[in-house]
Protein backbone atom coordinates (compact mmCIF):
# COMPACT_ATOMS: atom_id res chain seq x y z
CA UNK A 1 0.00 0.00 0.00
CA UNK A 2 1.12 3.60 -1.05
CA UNK A 3 0.38 6.27 0.56
CA UNK A 4 0.40 9.97 0.18
CA UNK A 5 -0.31 12.32 3.12
CA UNK A 6 -0.65 16.17 2.25
CA UNK A 7 1.24 18.79 4.32
CA UNK A 8 0.58 22.22 4.70
CA UNK A 9 2.76 24.69 6.65
CA UNK A 10 0.98 27.03 8.39
CA UNK A 11 1.18 29.66 11.44
CA UNK A 12 1.94 27.77 14.96
CA UNK A 13 -1.57 28.22 16.81
CA UNK A 14 -0.41 30.47 19.16
CA UNK A 15 -0.10 32.95 16.30
CA UNK A 16 -1.29 36.31 16.57
CA UNK A 17 -2.59 37.17 12.97
CA UNK A 18 -2.12 40.46 11.88
CA UNK A 19 -0.92 42.17 8.20
CA UNK A 20 0.64 44.36 6.23
CA UNK A 21 1.00 46.27 3.26
CA UNK A 22 -2.45 48.12 4.06
CA UNK A 23 -3.78 44.93 5.03
CA UNK A 24 -3.22 42.74 1.76
CA UNK A 25 -0.29 40.61 3.05
CA UNK A 26 0.01 38.26 6.40
CA UNK A 27 2.45 39.23 8.73
CA UNK A 28 5.05 36.57 8.58
CA UNK A 29 7.64 38.58 10.69
CA UNK A 30 8.71 36.50 13.86
CA UNK A 31 5.68 33.32 13.15
CA UNK A 32 6.97 29.76 13.84
CA UNK A 33 5.40 27.18 11.18
CA UNK A 34 4.17 23.75 12.01
CA UNK A 35 2.84 20.83 10.33
CA UNK A 36 -0.62 21.78 10.21
CA UNK A 37 -2.10 19.78 13.05
CA UNK A 38 -4.24 18.03 10.74
CA UNK A 39 -2.47 16.75 8.47
CA UNK A 40 -0.48 15.20 11.93
CA UNK A 41 -3.25 13.54 12.10
CA UNK A 42 -3.68 12.17 8.82
CA UNK A 43 -0.33 11.52 8.50
CA UNK A 44 -0.17 9.30 12.31
CA UNK A 45 -2.91 7.35 10.64
CA UNK A 46 -0.73 6.63 7.78
CA UNK A 47 1.94 5.61 9.51
CA UNK A 48 -0.12 3.14 11.51
CA UNK A 49 -1.76 1.61 8.67
CA UNK A 50 1.44 0.63 6.95
CA UNK A 51 3.23 -0.23 10.42
CA UNK A 52 5.00 -3.49 10.10
CA UNK A 53 5.92 -3.23 6.76
CA UNK A 54 2.50 -2.82 4.88
CA UNK A 55 3.14 0.09 3.10
CA UNK A 56 4.83 3.21 2.47
CA UNK A 57 3.87 6.56 3.42
CA UNK A 58 4.86 9.91 1.31
CA UNK A 59 4.23 13.51 2.22
CA UNK A 60 4.17 15.99 -0.44
CA UNK A 61 4.07 19.65 -0.08
CA UNK A 62 3.71 22.49 -2.55
CA UNK A 63 5.66 25.24 -1.32
CA UNK A 64 9.10 27.22 -1.41
CA UNK A 65 12.11 25.99 0.46
CA UNK A 66 11.26 27.80 3.36
CA UNK A 67 8.70 24.45 4.21
CA UNK A 68 11.55 22.13 4.18
CA UNK A 69 11.51 22.31 8.30
CA UNK A 70 8.26 21.57 8.28
CA UNK A 71 8.65 18.88 5.48
CA UNK A 72 11.79 17.56 7.97
CA UNK A 73 9.50 17.58 10.97
CA UNK A 74 6.78 15.13 8.88
CA UNK A 75 9.60 12.91 7.81
CA UNK A 76 10.96 12.83 11.61
CA UNK A 77 7.26 11.34 12.72
CA UNK A 78 7.63 8.67 10.49
CA UNK A 79 7.09 9.52 7.10
CA UNK A 80 9.48 7.52 4.37
CA UNK A 81 9.99 10.06 1.53
CA UNK A 82 8.76 13.14 1.34
CA UNK A 83 8.44 15.58 -2.43
CA UNK A 84 7.83 18.89 -2.77
CA UNK A 85 6.48 20.58 -5.48
CA UNK A 86 8.67 23.94 -5.44
CA UNK A 87 5.92 26.75 -5.94
CA UNK A 88 4.37 29.36 -4.01
CA UNK A 89 0.81 27.69 -3.20
CA UNK A 90 -1.45 30.24 -4.93
CA UNK A 91 -4.80 28.81 -3.99
CA UNK A 92 -6.42 25.47 -3.56
CA UNK A 93 -6.89 24.92 -7.39
CA UNK A 94 -3.66 24.86 -8.08
CA UNK A 95 -2.09 23.09 -5.28
CA UNK A 96 -4.72 20.48 -5.79
CA UNK A 97 -3.36 19.79 -9.32
CA UNK A 98 0.09 19.82 -8.19
CA UNK A 99 -0.66 16.77 -6.12
CA UNK A 100 -2.64 14.93 -8.38
CA UNK A 101 -0.24 15.41 -11.14
CA UNK A 102 2.05 13.45 -9.10
CA UNK A 103 -0.20 10.95 -7.30
CA UNK A 104 -1.49 9.85 -10.99
CA UNK A 105 2.15 10.07 -11.94
CA UNK A 106 3.25 7.88 -8.96
CA UNK A 107 0.08 5.17 -8.36
CA UNK A 108 -0.79 5.98 -4.94
CA UNK A 109 -3.52 3.85 -3.36
CA UNK A 110 -4.76 6.46 -1.02
CA UNK A 111 -4.34 10.37 -0.10
CA UNK A 112 -4.87 11.40 3.07
CA UNK A 113 -4.90 15.59 4.00
CA UNK A 114 -6.09 17.49 6.96
CA UNK A 115 -9.82 18.84 6.96
CA UNK A 116 -8.07 21.93 6.45
CA UNK A 117 -5.49 23.95 6.39
CA UNK A 118 -5.76 26.67 9.38
CA UNK A 119 -4.44 28.94 7.96
CA UNK A 120 -7.08 30.20 4.65
CA UNK A 121 -8.83 27.29 6.03
CA UNK A 122 -10.56 26.37 2.72
CA UNK A 123 -11.22 22.62 3.15
CA UNK A 124 -10.79 22.59 -0.27
CA UNK A 125 -7.65 21.15 -1.27
CA UNK A 126 -8.84 16.77 -0.34
CA UNK A 127 -11.96 17.12 -2.45
CA UNK A 128 -10.53 18.58 -5.39
CA UNK A 129 -7.49 15.97 -5.74
CA UNK A 130 -10.94 13.67 -5.42
CA UNK A 131 -12.27 15.09 -8.87
CA UNK A 132 -8.63 15.80 -10.78
CA UNK A 133 -7.95 11.91 -10.40
CA UNK A 134 -11.87 11.23 -10.41
CA UNK A 135 -11.96 8.90 -7.73
CA UNK A 136 -13.88 8.99 -4.27
CA UNK A 137 -13.20 11.47 -1.99
CA UNK A 138 -14.65 11.64 2.01
CA UNK A 139 -14.62 14.72 3.45
CA UNK A 140 -13.87 15.65 7.04
CA UNK A 141 -13.12 11.64 8.43
CA UNK A 142 -12.85 10.68 11.96
CA UNK A 143 -11.98 7.02 11.85
CA UNK A 144 -10.42 4.89 9.05
CA UNK A 145 -9.55 1.46 8.80
CA UNK A 146 -8.73 -0.68 5.68
CA UNK A 147 -9.92 -4.39 5.11
CA UNK A 148 -7.39 -5.57 2.01
CA UNK A 149 -8.42 -3.06 -0.38
CA UNK A 150 -11.75 -1.83 0.99
CA UNK A 151 -11.90 1.14 3.75
CA UNK A 152 -13.85 1.39 6.09
CA UNK A 153 -14.58 5.49 6.86
CA UNK A 154 -16.64 7.55 9.71
CA UNK A 155 -17.70 11.23 7.95
CA UNK A 156 -18.81 13.61 9.92
CA UNK A 157 -22.10 15.29 9.72
CA UNK A 158 -24.50 17.45 11.46
CA UNK A 159 -25.09 15.89 14.72
CA UNK A 160 -23.65 12.80 14.22
CA UNK A 161 -21.47 10.20 12.01
CA UNK A 162 -22.32 8.52 8.95
CA UNK A 163 -19.83 5.05 8.12
CA UNK A 164 -19.39 4.44 4.60
CA UNK A 165 -17.13 1.93 2.45
CA UNK A 166 -14.72 2.76 -0.21
CA UNK A 167 -12.86 -0.04 -2.37
CA UNK A 168 -9.88 1.27 -4.30
CA UNK A 169 -8.38 4.56 -4.44
CA UNK A 170 -9.36 7.31 -2.94
CA UNK A 171 -8.82 10.49 -1.20
CA UNK A 172 -10.18 11.19 2.27
CA UNK A 173 -9.50 14.47 4.67
CA UNK A 174 -8.99 13.73 7.86
CA UNK A 175 -10.15 15.16 11.45
CA UNK A 176 -9.51 14.35 15.22
CA UNK A 177 -10.50 10.95 15.96
CA UNK A 178 -8.69 9.63 12.97
CA UNK A 179 -5.63 8.94 14.77
CA UNK A 180 -3.09 10.32 17.86
CA UNK A 181 -0.51 12.86 16.60
CA UNK A 182 2.21 11.07 16.92
CA UNK A 183 5.40 12.79 18.22
CA UNK A 184 8.94 12.41 16.83
CA UNK A 185 11.28 10.82 18.77
CA UNK A 186 14.95 11.05 18.64
CA UNK A 187 15.41 8.36 16.57
CA UNK A 188 12.92 9.76 14.03
CA UNK A 189 14.97 13.05 14.19
CA UNK A 190 18.00 12.02 13.40
CA UNK A 191 16.78 9.41 10.80
CA UNK A 192 14.84 12.43 8.94
CA UNK A 193 18.01 14.60 7.97
CA UNK A 194 19.19 11.64 5.43
CA UNK A 195 15.38 10.51 4.59
CA UNK A 196 15.02 11.56 0.60
CA UNK A 197 13.45 14.73 0.09
CA UNK A 198 12.92 14.76 -3.64
CA UNK A 199 12.21 18.46 -5.27
CA UNK A 200 10.19 18.91 -8.50
CA UNK A 201 8.83 22.03 -10.25
CA UNK A 202 5.32 23.06 -10.58
CA UNK A 203 3.28 22.48 -13.58
CA UNK A 204 1.48 25.55 -15.59
CA UNK A 205 -2.06 26.26 -14.47
CA UNK A 206 -3.69 29.57 -13.30
CA UNK A 207 -5.06 30.08 -10.10
CA UNK A 208 -8.80 30.41 -10.14
CA UNK A 209 -9.18 32.80 -6.77
CA UNK A 210 -6.67 35.04 -4.74
CA UNK A 211 -6.85 36.95 -1.76
CA UNK A 212 -7.19 40.91 -2.44
CA UNK A 213 -7.31 41.99 1.18
CA UNK A 214 -7.50 40.86 5.09
CA UNK A 215 -9.79 42.20 7.70
CA UNK A 216 -9.55 41.25 11.34
CA UNK A 217 -12.36 41.37 13.38
CA UNK A 218 -13.74 44.01 15.12
CA UNK A 219 -12.58 44.27 18.74
CA UNK A 220 -15.78 43.79 21.23
CA UNK A 221 -16.21 46.92 23.92
CA UNK A 222 -15.13 45.71 27.61
CA UNK A 223 -16.83 42.65 29.23
CA UNK A 224 -20.37 43.61 31.69
CA UNK A 225 -19.34 41.88 34.98
CA UNK A 226 -22.44 40.87 36.81
CA UNK A 227 -22.19 39.55 39.96
CA UNK A 228 -22.31 36.00 40.86
CA UNK A 229 -25.58 36.45 42.82
CA UNK A 230 -27.61 38.23 40.43
CA UNK A 231 -28.22 35.28 37.32
CA UNK A 232 -31.79 37.09 36.74
CA UNK A 233 -29.85 40.36 35.79
CA UNK A 234 -27.82 38.39 33.10
CA UNK A 235 -31.03 36.74 31.64
CA UNK A 236 -32.41 40.06 32.08
CA UNK A 237 -29.98 41.25 29.61
CA UNK A 238 -29.44 38.47 27.37
CA UNK A 239 -33.13 39.64 26.69
CA UNK A 240 -33.40 43.07 26.28
CA UNK A 241 -29.73 44.81 25.24
CA UNK A 242 -28.24 41.75 23.52
CA UNK A 243 -31.76 40.60 22.14
CA UNK A 244 -30.52 36.71 21.85
CA UNK A 245 -33.07 34.79 23.43
CA UNK B 1 -26.75 33.16 -16.92
CA UNK B 2 -28.50 32.35 -13.79
CA UNK B 3 -27.88 31.13 -10.01
CA UNK B 4 -27.69 27.76 -8.97
CA UNK B 5 -28.76 27.12 -5.13
CA UNK B 6 -28.11 23.31 -3.86
CA UNK B 7 -30.43 22.42 -0.95
CA UNK B 8 -29.61 19.69 1.06
CA UNK B 9 -32.23 18.10 2.57
CA UNK B 10 -31.96 15.43 6.00
CA UNK B 11 -34.50 12.74 5.78
CA UNK B 12 -36.11 14.75 3.17
CA UNK B 13 -36.27 18.06 5.08
CA UNK B 14 -34.25 21.18 4.36
CA UNK B 15 -32.84 22.53 7.56
CA UNK B 16 -32.85 26.55 8.35
CA UNK B 17 -28.68 26.64 6.99
CA UNK B 18 -30.36 25.52 3.23
CA UNK B 19 -32.82 28.81 3.86
CA UNK B 20 -30.23 30.34 4.84
CA UNK B 21 -28.26 29.33 1.33
CA UNK B 22 -31.59 30.34 -0.64
CA UNK B 23 -31.66 33.53 0.74
CA UNK B 24 -28.21 34.62 0.06
CA UNK B 25 -28.44 32.95 -3.70
CA UNK B 26 -31.07 35.01 -4.22
CA UNK B 27 -29.85 37.89 -3.08
CA UNK B 28 -27.22 37.35 -5.31
CA UNK B 29 -29.50 36.44 -8.65
CA UNK B 30 -31.39 39.88 -7.85
CA UNK B 31 -27.74 41.67 -8.05
CA UNK B 32 -27.00 40.26 -10.83
CA UNK B 33 -31.22 40.75 -12.99
CA UNK B 34 -31.23 36.97 -13.10
CA UNK B 35 -33.36 34.05 -11.71
CA UNK B 36 -33.07 31.45 -9.25
CA UNK B 37 -32.95 27.92 -9.84
CA UNK B 38 -32.40 24.85 -6.70
CA UNK B 39 -31.42 21.34 -7.34
CA UNK B 40 -32.83 19.61 -4.42
CA UNK B 41 -31.27 15.15 -4.24
CA UNK B 42 -33.09 12.85 -2.96
CA UNK B 43 -36.70 11.85 -1.67
CA UNK B 44 -38.10 15.20 -1.07
CA UNK B 45 -42.07 15.73 -1.03
CA UNK B 46 -43.47 18.64 -3.47
CA UNK B 47 -44.81 20.29 -0.51
CA UNK B 48 -40.98 20.67 0.61
CA UNK B 49 -39.79 21.76 -2.40
CA UNK B 50 -42.27 24.69 -2.81
CA UNK B 51 -40.95 25.79 0.73
CA UNK B 52 -37.85 26.61 -1.65
CA UNK B 53 -40.48 29.34 -3.26
CA UNK B 54 -41.07 31.25 -0.48
CA UNK B 55 -37.72 32.77 -0.20
CA UNK B 56 -36.89 33.39 -3.95
CA UNK B 57 -36.73 30.03 -5.92
CA UNK B 58 -38.38 29.93 -9.05
CA UNK B 59 -37.34 26.75 -10.23
CA UNK B 60 -36.86 23.71 -8.49
CA UNK B 61 -34.64 20.95 -10.57
CA UNK B 62 -35.54 17.05 -8.50
CA UNK B 63 -33.29 14.41 -8.90
CA UNK B 64 -35.28 11.59 -7.05
CA UNK B 65 -33.87 8.18 -8.09
CA UNK B 66 -33.27 5.21 -6.29
CA UNK B 67 -29.54 5.28 -7.34
CA UNK B 68 -28.89 9.10 -5.31
CA UNK B 69 -30.84 8.08 -2.67
CA UNK B 70 -28.07 8.14 -0.21
CA UNK B 71 -25.35 10.93 -0.21
CA UNK B 72 -22.08 10.00 -2.55
CA UNK B 73 -19.95 13.02 -2.83
CA UNK B 74 -18.79 12.53 -6.39
CA UNK B 75 -22.27 11.87 -7.76
CA UNK B 76 -23.94 14.07 -6.28
CA UNK B 77 -20.91 16.75 -6.95
CA UNK B 78 -21.75 15.47 -10.87
CA UNK B 79 -25.58 16.10 -10.69
CA UNK B 80 -25.09 19.54 -9.16
CA UNK B 81 -22.68 20.47 -11.97
CA UNK B 82 -25.10 18.99 -14.80
CA UNK B 83 -27.56 20.86 -12.67
CA UNK B 84 -25.34 23.76 -13.25
CA UNK B 85 -24.64 23.72 -16.78
CA UNK B 86 -28.39 22.63 -17.83
CA UNK B 87 -29.22 26.39 -15.90
CA UNK B 88 -26.28 27.84 -17.57
CA UNK B 89 -25.55 28.62 -14.19
CA UNK B 90 -22.20 30.72 -13.60
CA UNK B 91 -22.72 30.96 -9.77
CA UNK B 92 -23.13 27.84 -7.42
CA UNK B 93 -24.13 28.38 -3.84
CA UNK B 94 -24.44 25.32 -1.44
CA UNK B 95 -24.19 26.10 2.32
CA UNK B 96 -21.00 24.92 4.09
CA UNK B 97 -22.07 21.79 6.04
CA UNK B 98 -19.71 18.89 6.16
CA UNK B 99 -21.79 17.86 3.08
CA UNK B 100 -21.13 20.58 1.29
CA UNK B 101 -17.78 20.98 2.52
CA UNK B 102 -17.11 17.70 0.57
CA UNK B 103 -19.04 18.77 -2.71
CA UNK B 104 -18.04 22.44 -3.28
CA UNK B 105 -14.47 22.00 -4.46
CA UNK B 106 -15.46 18.90 -6.89
CA UNK B 107 -17.82 20.94 -8.12
CA UNK B 108 -15.65 23.78 -8.66
CA UNK B 109 -13.50 21.62 -10.29
CA UNK B 110 -15.76 20.35 -12.95
CA UNK B 111 -17.06 23.62 -13.86
CA UNK B 112 -13.86 25.20 -13.72
CA UNK B 113 -14.82 27.74 -10.92
CA UNK B 114 -13.34 29.51 -8.50
CA UNK B 115 -14.68 28.73 -4.89
CA UNK B 116 -15.01 30.32 -1.66
CA UNK B 117 -15.66 28.33 1.00
CA UNK B 118 -16.87 30.08 4.04
CA UNK B 119 -18.48 33.02 2.84
CA UNK B 120 -19.76 35.41 5.45
CA UNK B 121 -21.37 38.08 3.27
CA UNK B 122 -22.58 39.24 0.07
CA UNK B 123 -20.16 39.19 -2.97
CA UNK B 124 -19.49 42.40 -3.99
CA UNK B 125 -18.37 43.27 -7.78
CA UNK B 126 -16.37 46.21 -7.80
CA UNK B 127 -12.50 45.88 -8.48
CA UNK B 128 -13.66 41.94 -9.43
CA UNK B 129 -16.41 39.45 -8.18
CA UNK B 130 -14.95 39.79 -4.20
CA UNK B 131 -16.55 37.82 -1.48
CA UNK B 132 -15.31 38.24 2.54
CA UNK B 133 -14.91 34.96 4.10
CA UNK B 134 -13.23 33.43 7.11
CA UNK B 135 -9.64 32.58 7.66
CA UNK B 136 -6.96 31.46 10.42
CA UNK B 137 -9.84 29.58 12.38
CA UNK B 138 -11.94 33.25 13.20
CA UNK B 139 -8.77 35.06 13.65
CA UNK B 140 -9.79 37.15 10.71
CA UNK B 141 -11.16 37.31 7.40
CA UNK B 142 -10.20 37.31 3.86
CA UNK B 143 -11.66 39.08 1.00
CA UNK B 144 -11.26 36.80 -1.85
CA UNK B 145 -11.30 37.98 -5.20
CA UNK B 146 -12.22 35.11 -7.89
CA UNK B 147 -10.84 35.47 -11.71
CA UNK B 148 -12.80 32.61 -13.05
CA UNK B 149 -15.79 32.84 -15.51
CA UNK B 150 -17.91 29.98 -13.19
CA UNK B 151 -18.05 31.11 -9.19
CA UNK B 152 -18.58 28.24 -6.54
CA UNK B 153 -19.75 29.74 -2.75
CA UNK B 154 -20.40 27.65 0.29
CA UNK B 155 -21.99 29.88 3.22
CA UNK B 156 -21.24 29.46 6.43
CA UNK B 157 -24.53 28.48 8.37
CA UNK B 158 -25.52 31.58 10.66
CA UNK B 159 -23.48 34.24 8.75
CA UNK B 160 -26.69 35.50 6.38
CA UNK B 161 -30.30 35.51 7.66
CA UNK B 162 -33.02 33.95 5.94
CA UNK B 163 -35.15 36.28 4.09
CA UNK B 164 -38.16 35.95 2.52
CA UNK B 165 -38.86 36.79 -0.62
CA UNK B 166 -41.91 35.08 -2.29
CA UNK B 167 -42.03 34.16 -6.03
CA UNK B 168 -43.77 31.55 -7.83
CA UNK B 169 -41.75 27.94 -7.88
CA UNK B 170 -42.08 25.22 -10.29
CA UNK B 171 -40.50 22.04 -9.80
CA UNK B 172 -39.17 19.39 -12.45
CA UNK B 173 -37.77 16.39 -12.40
CA UNK B 174 -34.30 16.45 -12.99
CA UNK B 175 -32.63 12.90 -14.32
CA UNK B 176 -28.71 13.17 -15.39
CA UNK B 177 -27.47 10.44 -16.21
CA UNK B 178 -24.82 9.03 -13.45
CA UNK B 179 -21.31 7.08 -14.22
CA UNK B 180 -20.76 3.93 -12.03
CA UNK B 181 -17.28 4.63 -11.24
CA UNK B 182 -19.10 7.89 -9.14
CA UNK B 183 -21.84 5.80 -6.97
CA UNK B 184 -18.10 3.77 -5.66
CA UNK B 185 -19.02 4.85 -1.87
CA UNK B 186 -21.72 3.00 0.09
CA UNK B 187 -23.19 4.32 2.75
CA UNK B 188 -23.43 1.61 5.58
CA UNK B 189 -24.97 3.31 8.21
CA UNK B 190 -26.37 7.22 9.63
CA UNK B 191 -25.88 7.90 13.07
CA UNK B 192 -27.61 11.00 13.99
CA UNK B 193 -28.91 12.34 17.12
CA UNK B 194 -32.22 13.80 15.97
CA UNK B 195 -33.03 15.22 19.61
CA UNK B 196 -30.01 17.30 19.80
CA UNK B 197 -29.44 20.67 18.00
CA UNK B 198 -26.70 20.12 15.98
CA UNK B 199 -23.64 22.26 16.98
CA UNK B 200 -22.68 24.49 13.63
CA UNK B 201 -25.78 25.16 13.29
CA UNK B 202 -26.85 26.44 16.38
CA UNK B 203 -28.14 29.46 17.79
CA UNK B 204 -27.13 29.18 20.74
CA UNK B 205 -24.27 27.47 22.28
CA UNK B 206 -23.61 26.19 26.10
CA UNK B 207 -20.13 25.07 26.13
CA UNK B 208 -17.97 23.82 29.38
CA UNK B 209 -14.18 23.07 29.57
CA UNK B 210 -11.74 21.55 31.97
CA UNK B 211 -13.14 24.23 35.39
CA UNK B 212 -16.54 21.69 35.37
CA UNK B 213 -13.92 19.03 36.54
CA UNK B 214 -15.29 15.89 35.11
CA UNK B 215 -17.83 14.43 32.60
CA UNK B 216 -20.75 13.30 35.82
CA UNK B 217 -20.93 17.58 36.45
CA UNK B 218 -22.38 18.19 32.76
CA UNK B 219 -26.04 17.34 33.76
CA UNK B 220 -26.19 21.06 34.44
CA UNK B 221 -24.63 21.96 30.97
CA UNK B 222 -27.37 20.02 29.31
CA UNK B 223 -30.20 21.32 31.46
CA UNK B 224 -29.27 24.98 30.50
CA UNK B 225 -28.56 24.09 26.76
CA UNK B 226 -32.23 22.72 26.73
CA UNK B 227 -33.67 25.62 28.28
CA UNK B 228 -32.18 27.65 25.54
CA UNK B 229 -32.58 25.35 22.98
CA UNK B 230 -28.97 25.22 22.41
CA UNK B 231 -26.28 23.11 21.47
CA UNK B 232 -23.67 21.58 23.88
CA UNK B 233 -20.12 22.45 23.12
CA UNK B 234 -16.79 21.88 24.87
CA UNK B 235 -12.80 22.94 25.13
CA UNK B 236 -10.30 20.40 23.74
CA UNK B 237 -8.89 18.96 27.32
CA UNK B 238 -12.70 18.04 27.37
CA UNK B 239 -12.65 15.79 24.98
CA UNK B 240 -9.23 14.47 24.74
CA UNK B 241 -10.10 13.01 28.49
CA UNK B 242 -13.48 11.74 26.68
CA UNK B 243 -15.68 13.01 29.09
CA UNK B 244 -17.50 14.89 25.94
CA UNK B 245 -17.50 13.36 22.70
CA UNK B 246 -14.84 14.98 19.58
CA UNK B 247 -17.58 16.37 17.74
CA UNK B 248 -18.17 19.09 20.30
CA UNK B 249 -14.90 20.21 20.33
CA UNK B 250 -14.84 23.92 19.35
CA UNK B 251 -11.50 25.93 18.74
CA UNK B 252 -8.50 26.41 16.30
CA UNK B 253 -8.45 22.07 15.79
CA UNK B 254 -12.04 21.32 16.60
CA UNK B 255 -15.55 23.25 15.16
CA UNK B 256 -15.43 27.09 14.15
CA UNK B 257 -19.09 28.24 15.51
CA UNK B 258 -20.61 31.53 15.06
CA UNK B 259 -23.93 31.27 17.24
CA UNK B 260 -25.80 34.26 18.14
CA UNK B 261 -24.77 33.28 21.87
CA UNK B 262 -22.35 31.61 23.08
CA UNK B 263 -21.81 30.64 26.79
CA UNK B 264 -18.48 29.08 28.18
CA UNK B 265 -18.24 28.01 31.30
CA UNK B 266 -15.02 26.75 33.23
CA UNK B 267 -13.14 27.75 29.80
CA UNK B 268 -10.19 29.93 30.19
CA UNK B 269 -10.09 31.73 27.11
CA UNK B 270 -7.17 30.17 25.52
CA UNK B 271 -5.91 31.43 21.78
CA UNK B 272 -7.35 28.28 19.97
CA UNK B 273 -9.93 27.83 21.87
CA UNK B 274 -10.93 31.32 21.16
CA UNK B 275 -9.93 31.04 17.26
CA UNK B 276 -13.26 29.44 16.92
CA UNK B 277 -16.15 31.01 18.92
CA UNK B 278 -14.90 34.64 18.67
CA UNK B 279 -17.27 35.53 15.62
CA UNK B 280 -19.56 34.89 18.17
CA UNK B 281 -22.50 37.34 18.68
CA UNK B 282 -22.63 37.65 21.95
CA UNK B 283 -20.33 35.77 24.52
CA UNK B 284 -21.23 35.06 28.22
CA UNK B 285 -18.45 33.78 30.24
CA UNK B 286 -18.67 32.23 34.02
CA UNK B 287 -15.12 31.48 35.12
CA UNK B 288 -14.16 31.66 39.05
CA UNK B 289 -11.10 33.23 37.95
CA UNK B 290 -11.42 37.14 37.34
CA UNK B 291 -7.90 37.21 34.99
CA UNK B 292 -8.92 34.25 32.74
CA UNK B 293 -8.36 35.73 29.61
CA UNK B 294 -12.20 34.91 28.40
CA UNK B 295 -13.12 37.90 29.81
CA UNK B 296 -11.11 40.01 27.57
CA UNK B 297 -13.41 38.98 24.53
CA UNK B 298 -16.94 38.82 26.46
CA UNK B 299 -19.60 40.73 26.43
CA UNK B 300 -21.40 39.31 29.66
CA UNK B 301 -19.26 37.90 32.70
CA UNK B 302 -19.65 36.57 36.12
CA UNK B 303 -16.73 35.71 37.92
CA UNK B 304 -17.61 33.25 40.28
CA UNK B 305 -17.55 29.39 40.97
CA UNK B 306 -19.94 27.45 38.12
CA UNK B 307 -21.28 24.95 40.47
CA UNK B 308 -22.91 27.73 41.69
CA UNK B 309 -23.63 30.05 39.29
CA UNK B 310 -24.92 27.48 36.36
CA UNK B 311 -27.49 26.39 38.83
CA UNK B 312 -28.59 29.80 39.53
CA UNK B 313 -28.64 30.79 35.83
CA UNK B 314 -30.71 27.83 35.23
CA UNK B 315 -33.32 28.62 37.85
CA UNK B 316 -33.41 32.88 36.72
CA UNK B 317 -34.04 31.20 33.26
CA UNK B 318 -36.87 28.99 34.00
CA UNK B 319 -38.57 31.79 35.90
CA UNK B 320 -38.00 34.33 33.07
CA UNK B 321 -39.89 30.99 30.85
CA UNK B 322 -42.70 31.64 32.83
C1 LIG C 1 -2.03 22.93 18.46
C2 LIG C 1 -3.06 23.23 19.51
C3 LIG C 1 -4.39 23.31 19.13
C4 LIG C 1 -5.38 23.56 20.08
N1 LIG C 1 -6.69 23.64 19.67
C5 LIG C 1 -7.65 23.88 20.59
C6 LIG C 1 -9.01 23.99 20.22
O1 LIG C 1 -9.37 23.85 19.05
N2 LIG C 1 -9.95 24.22 21.17
C7 LIG C 1 -9.61 24.37 22.50
O2 LIG C 1 -10.52 24.57 23.31
N3 LIG C 1 -8.34 24.28 22.87
C8 LIG C 1 -7.35 24.03 21.97
N4 LIG C 1 -6.06 23.92 22.39
C9 LIG C 1 -5.79 23.90 23.84
C10 LIG C 1 -5.74 25.27 24.45
O3 LIG C 1 -4.44 25.79 24.31
C11 LIG C 1 -6.11 25.21 25.94
O4 LIG C 1 -5.24 24.31 26.58
C12 LIG C 1 -7.53 24.76 26.21
O5 LIG C 1 -8.44 25.54 25.44
C13 LIG C 1 -7.85 24.92 27.66
O6 LIG C 1 -9.09 24.33 27.94
P1 LIG C 1 -9.93 24.81 29.21
O7 LIG C 1 -10.15 26.27 29.13
O8 LIG C 1 -11.15 23.94 29.27
O9 LIG C 1 -9.03 24.40 30.43
P2 LIG C 1 -8.09 25.28 31.37
O10 LIG C 1 -7.18 26.13 30.62
O11 LIG C 1 -7.57 24.34 32.37
O12 LIG C 1 -9.11 26.27 32.06
C14 LIG C 1 -10.07 25.92 32.98
C15 LIG C 1 -10.75 27.20 33.43
O13 LIG C 1 -11.79 26.87 34.31
C16 LIG C 1 -11.79 27.79 35.40
N5 LIG C 1 -12.39 27.09 36.54
C17 LIG C 1 -11.86 26.11 37.31
N6 LIG C 1 -12.74 25.72 38.24
C18 LIG C 1 -13.86 26.46 38.06
C19 LIG C 1 -15.11 26.51 38.70
N7 LIG C 1 -15.42 25.71 39.74
N8 LIG C 1 -16.02 27.39 38.26
C20 LIG C 1 -15.74 28.23 37.22
N9 LIG C 1 -14.57 28.21 36.57
C21 LIG C 1 -13.65 27.33 36.98
C22 LIG C 1 -10.36 28.16 35.60
O14 LIG C 1 -10.27 29.43 36.20
C23 LIG C 1 -9.82 28.16 34.18
O15 LIG C 1 -9.92 29.44 33.58
C24 LIG C 1 -5.04 23.70 21.45
C25 LIG C 1 -3.70 23.64 21.82
C26 LIG C 1 -2.72 23.43 20.87
C27 LIG C 1 -1.29 23.39 21.31
N1 LIG D 1 0.51 23.80 0.01
C1 LIG D 1 0.07 22.57 0.32
N2 LIG D 1 0.86 21.50 0.09
C2 LIG D 1 0.43 20.25 0.39
N3 LIG D 1 -0.76 19.98 0.92
C3 LIG D 1 -1.59 21.00 1.16
C4 LIG D 1 -1.24 22.34 0.87
N4 LIG D 1 -2.27 23.14 1.22
C5 LIG D 1 -3.23 22.33 1.70
N5 LIG D 1 -2.83 21.03 1.67
C6 LIG D 1 -3.58 19.84 2.14
O1 LIG D 1 -4.98 20.07 1.99
C7 LIG D 1 -5.63 20.07 3.26
C8 LIG D 1 -6.76 21.05 3.24
O2 LIG D 1 -6.27 22.33 2.99
P1 LIG D 1 -7.19 23.55 2.58
O3 LIG D 1 -8.02 23.11 1.43
O4 LIG D 1 -6.23 24.63 2.25
O5 LIG D 1 -8.02 23.86 3.81
C9 LIG D 1 -4.54 20.35 4.27
O6 LIG D 1 -4.89 19.85 5.54
C10 LIG D 1 -3.37 19.60 3.63
O7 LIG D 1 -3.48 18.21 3.87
Amino acid sequence: MKILVCISNVPDTTTKITFTSDNTQFNTAGVQYIVNPYDEIALSRAIELCEGGKGTVTVINVGESSTEPTIRKALAIGADDAVRVNAVPRDAYFVAYQIAQYAKANDYDMILCGRESIDYNGSQVAAMIGEFLDIPSISIIKKLDMDGNTATIEREIEGGKEVVTVTGKFVASCAEGTAEPKIPNMRGIMSARTKPLQVIEAEQIDELSKVSKFETPAPRGSVKLIPADNAGELINLLHTEAKVI
Amino acid sequence: MSVLVYVEQVDGKFKKSVYEAVSYAKAIADNQNTNLTAVSIGNVADSELNELGKYGTSKVLSVNTDQLKQFVNQAYAAVIAEAAKKENADIVVLSNSFSGKGLAPRIAVKLKAGLIDGAVELPTTEGGFSVKKTAFSGKAFAITTLTSANKVIALNPNAFGVKENPVSISVEAFTPEVKATDLSTIVKEIVRATNKVSLPDAEIVVSGGRGLKGPENWGMVEELADLLGAATACSKPVSDADWRPHSEHVGQTGIAISPNLYIAIGISGAIQHLAGVSSSKVIVVINKDPEAPFFKVADYGIVGDAFEVVPKVIEALKAYKA
